[in-house]
């Protein structure tokens, strides 16, 4: 190629800013249509007022105000109470390409790359024409500020308009109202979906959103701690780009190659560090800002060969069990889900020199409709991701597994399940790796995929035992109305029939039944919790055994253990020695809890001194309850397979 | 007003009832026996030509919910019966299914179940439902011939009726009770009973005076012949010696059409000596005709290529013959109706097709 065009268009290349490029290319950031553009508008605004607020420790207050102005023109407010941000700095926080605090330390945060907040901005401007308008308060100053500005695109600059002080009540905060082209629309992919998803793995935060109808939506928070922002750390040598060293040798105060590696690095010592310059053969005492492109490729290699320890994992915060749990309860308990499973958060992982970790929580049954596909809520670092599903990381590792194992429907064991569920996965890392720069879908890492698969795996686990345990109980009320409804009419007509008097059919009913039955019921007032055990031998023998209660929560009243069975102070439970329950017998058991928590939680019944597999409600000592023993149970409870036996 | 044969009735119902009180006076789960009803446990009688169930047993037992639903109903059904014997009543099936809405958690929830169990108990006495007073109110098939047959009408008298001549264009119906009691056959004039499955053949074949052309007699089945229409083919077959020729579409499901005719139908397995024509043939449409003739045809679906497999499991399908015209059907994929014929014209099925498969058969 002739050189001097060559040289031109490099030149020509310079000229074009960030902003001028996106101007031309809205998609690849994510607004390609004005559904999706409103929606992109207010996750940007929201992602950077969570960041903000964590950062601050402030319990997050949002709230979004959409506006009709025109057939397709919006005005959008999004409100905070977070930190503020100084006055000399809003406008090329609001109006500058890359303006970011923390553009080269490695944590996780929501926004990764300081494009979101002005690409709103630049995208309201060059659709309506009419710049932003921002509010900031800081806590240490009495007056807020003001700004009206837009971007200058061809020199990413921003061109302040107006510039007041001004009065408010507010401690601090900051009040972005852009006007853009859109489209408001509800259902999948909004607004409302993503603030949904959000205030499920924000349960600190409080989010009002009313829309451009009317309609007030909102989400109260229910953990009251500020989540504290992760730590930030140095980037891995195994995780860093060529042109991210590169930009940290142009701005590094360490004068020489050796310190520069040991100072701006996490996990290189010094006698790592002349390791590496050795086997880069560059010399310890050069500048690293005189780095040429060369060396730096050479140092990235050397990285690779020597045995690093892996990044550390203070980087990264998981929402972790107690919250996602918390957060599902708070968003999706309208459905009345009849179970949810205990979160699963994995232990952190790398990929490339990048810690990460999985987060897992499910839910099933209630109001979840159970005839559609599985809903799947993604997540990476806490922002929900609503597009791209298809092609997503997360999503893929969903139809890798083969549900029908744990108790679900899917076509040939693959694809995405049917079934009443909603899956929510999570991954956070310092650097999620998406497959584009709109960051809509997350690529398919091999240690992420097989992270998220065990994750998901350990929580369908849950689901099976669950369905087996529902099933078995449905199997057992069935029997009941077997031997409770049917057999007693059977009796009663052959009888009639035969003109004969009514047989008597207990021995009947206890070949049928053949278990021995547990069932707890629980009053609950206030911080006090009466139960009642009840025990009946279904079985055609007397019956002896012990049988233990072990409650969680609360202590026990003793003199409130009726009408027999001791307390033991030592191992904190409840025993009853029984003796010679006869075949049909029922016997009740009192017993009270005291200072018991808001929800009480099931006590545990362990039985000890009879076969447990003709035992339903109690679990066999010491505390052995798995599958298999529930699985034995339900062929109990079907009775035995004669192999001719009606279908 | 209790007959002789209604006693028998009664003592075979109460043994039923019986059984299960004795085994739950002694303490055991309650259960009934029964021949297993599927295609698995029919064998060939030699003597008799018909298939029958074999020795496979399935138990009823109370242990399971459906037994024990099943053994309910069961009980229900029998005291029913029971009273309308003794009463003198008798009702329809469809009539079955609604009386047992009063029946509480016994009730059945489809006619399909009534049905089945009525059968059951067929199976278990060894009798007719008809002894049980209950009757089908299914459409029996009708019939265009000369034959000659003598019906006691409603008010008990002896009607004659020739099924040609005393008849109009849709013929004679045959009625649910085709015994003795009910019909004899006084005089005919034919060479062989052609059964066909579609009303637009046997209205085709009528309008082309296949009959008196033939000497054929016309039974016309209404698609899966009901247990009084295979009855009169046997007693045709039986008693006058008449050839009977079964004609229907060319698809797996007239196959099956004519197995129940000539081998006996799975579901009734235990009355097939009294239901089937073991000497019945199979005219058509088979899958050679569809080449041979080059029918019009239609794709096999899913169901028919499911229907074809299964009937190549079946015993009653085991010969030669069925074997190459299924394993045909399945290579070419094609199925075809008995109305295809009237591709070569109105005449094409009485003037050439079926004489020429009759003669094939060496009939005539």
């Amino acid at each position: 190629m002739d050189s001097d065009i060559s040289e031109e268009l490099a030149k020509r290349q310079k000229e074009i800013s960030i902003a001028e490029f996106f101007e031309k290319n809205k998609q690849i950031l994510g607004f390609d249509s004005l559904q999706k553009s409103l929606v992109m508008a207010v996750k940007e605004a929201v992602d950077n007022s969570l960041d903000a607020c964590e950062e601050a420790k402030i319990l997050p207050e949002i709230n979004i105000y959409l506006e009709r102005i025109d057939r397709d023109e919006y005005r959008l407010m999004v409100e905070d109470n977070g930190p503020g941000i100084v006055r000399r700095e809003v406008p090329k926080v609001f109006g500058q390409f890359l303006y970011g605090s923390r553009f080269h330390a490695v944590r996780q945060s929501r926004g990764q790359q300081g494009i979101g907040i002005s690409a709103v901005v630049l995208y309201g401007q060059i659709t309506t024409g009419k710049p932003a308008h921002i509010e900031s308060k800081i806590i240490s100053e009495d007056i807020g500020y003001m700004f009206d500005l837009y971007i200058d695109t061809a020199k990413n600059k921003p061109v302040i308009l107006k510039e007041e002080p001004f009065l408010t009540d507010k401690k601090s905060g900051v009040k972005i109202t852009v006007n853009l082209k859109g489209k408001y629309t509800k259902g999948k992919q909004s607004i409302m979906d993503y603030l949904q998803n959000t205030a499920i793995v924000n349960p600190h935060a409080t989010i009002t959103f009313q829309d451009s109808d009317g309609f007030k939506i909102k989400y109260e928070r229910v953990w009251n701690d500020p989540i504290s922002p992760p730590k930030e750390t140095k980037p891995h040598p195994y995780g860093v780009e060529i042109g991210e060293i590169m930009k940290i040798a142009q701005k590094t105060s360490y004068k020489k190659i050796s310190t520069f590696l040991t100072g701006e690095f996490s996990r290189i010592s010094s006698q790592m560090a002349n390791e590496i310059l050795k086997i880069s053969g560059i010399d310890p005492e050069r500048e690293p800002s005189k780095l040429t492109l060369e060396e730096v490729k050479k140092l990235k290699e050397a990285f690779l060969k020597v045995k690093l320890l892996p990044p550390s994992y203070e980087s990264l915060s998981p929402i972790g069990e107690t919250l996602i749990k918390k957060g599902l309860k708070n968003v999706l308990g309208d459905l009345k889900p009849s179970f949810y499973s205990i979160p699963v958060t994995r232990k952190p992982s790398v990929y490339s020199g990048n810690p990460f970790t999985v987060e897992v929580g499910l839910v099933y049954g209630g109001n979840i409709p159970s005839d559609e596909p599985v809903k799947i809520l993604r997540f990476a670092n806490r922002v929900p991701l609503l597009y791209q599903a298809g092609s997503c990381a997360l999503t893929k590792a969903v139809e890798n597994i083969d549900w029908r194992k744990y108790g679900l429907e899917q076509k040939g064991g693959s694809g995405i399940p049917t079934g009443p569920m909603i899956v929510m996965i999570h991954l956070a890392s310092t650097k999620v790796p998406y497959t584009s720069e709109a960051k809509e879908a997350i690529a398919e890492i091999p240690e992420i995929m097989q992270e998220v698969d065990l994750a998901l795996k350990e929580s369908a686990r849950q689901i099976r035992t669950y369905l087996i345990k529902k099933e078995v109980k449905n199997k057992l009320s069935e029997k009941f109305f077997l031997v409770q409804k049917i057999l007693p009419l059977i009796a009663e007509k052959s009888a009639k029939i035969t003109n004969n008097p009514v047989p008597d059919i207990s021995p009947v009913i206890t070949k049928i039944m053949n278990i021995l039955w547990i069932d707890e019921r629980v009053e609950v007032t206030e911080n006090r919790a009466k139960i009642n055990v009840s025990v009946i031998n279904y079985t055609s023998d007397k019956k002896s055994f012990k049988l233990y209660a072990d409650y969680t929560d609360g202590a026990v009243l003793p003199e409130s253990i009726k009408p027999f069975g001791e307390y033991d102070q030592k191992n904190d439970y409840i025993v009853w020695v029984i003796e010679n329950l006869d075949p049909l017998k029922r016997l009740d058991l009192y017993f009270e809890l005291e200072k018991i928590k808001s929800d009480y939680s099931e006590t545990t019944y362990y039985i000890e001194g009879i076969d447990p597999v003709h035992v339903v409600g109690a679990e066999p000592l010491p505390g052995d309850w798995n599958i298999e023993s529930l699985k034995s149970i339900i062929e109990e409870v079907e009775g035995d397979e004669d192999g001719n036996e009606e279908e | 007003m209790e007959t002789k044969r209604s006693e028998e009735v009664l003592n075979e119902l109460k043994k039923i009832v019986e059984k299960i009180y004795d085994q739950m006076k002694k303490g055991e789960i309650p259960y009934m026996e029964l021949p297993a009803r599927n295609k698995y446990n029919i064998k060939l009688d030699v003597t008799k030509g018909v298939w029958k169930y074999g020795d496979d047993k399935i138990y009823r037992s109370a242990k399971k919910i459906e037994g024990a639903y099943t053994l309910l109903r069961t009980m229900f059904m029998l005291d029913f019966i029971k009273e309308m014997i003794e009463q003198n009543k008798s009702s329809t099936l469809r009539e079955l299914y609604y009386i047992s809405e009063s029946w509480g958690i016994a009730k059945f929830h489809t006619q399909d179940e009534s049905d089945k169990l009525a059968e059951d108990i067929e199976i278990l006495t060894k009798y007719l439902r008809e002894d049980f007073k209950l009757r089908p109110e299914e459409n029996g098939a009708t019939i265009i011939g000369n034959i000659t047959i003598e019906e006691i009408n409603r008010k008990g008298k002896p009607q004659r009726i020739n099924c040609r001549d005393d008849v109009g264009d849709s013929g004679y119906p045959v009625p649910y009770n085709v015994e003795k009691e009910k019909i004899n056959i006084i005089d005919y004039d034919a060479d062989f009973v052609l059964a066909i499955e579609t009303g637009g053949m046997f209205d085709r074949l009528v309008e082309n005076g296949y009959d008196e052309k033939a000497r054929a007699v016309l039974v016309h089945l209404k698609g899966q012949p009901a247990r009084s229409t295979r009855r009169l083919l046997k007693r045709f077959n039986e008693e006058l010696g008449l050839p009977v020729l079964v004609f229907t579409d060319g698809d797996p499901w007239s196959f099956r059409i004519y197995a129940s005719i000539a081998y006996g139908a799975i579901k009734t397995a235990h009355i097939s000596e009294y239901l089937a024509t073991p000497t019945a043939e199979f005219i058509g449409v088979t899958a050679s005709d569809i080449l041979n003739y080059d029918l019009p045809t239609d794709k096999l679906n899913d169901k028919d290529i499911k229907a074809l497999y299964a009937e190549l499991n079946d015993p009653r399908f085991k010969t030669p013959f069925w074997k190459n015209e299924i394993e045909l059907m399945l290579k070419i994929g094609k199925k075809a109706e008995q109305q295809a014929l009237a591709k070569y014209g109105l005449n094409y099925v009485t003037d050439v097709y079926l004489p020429e498969k009759i003669s094939e058969m060496g009939l005539k």
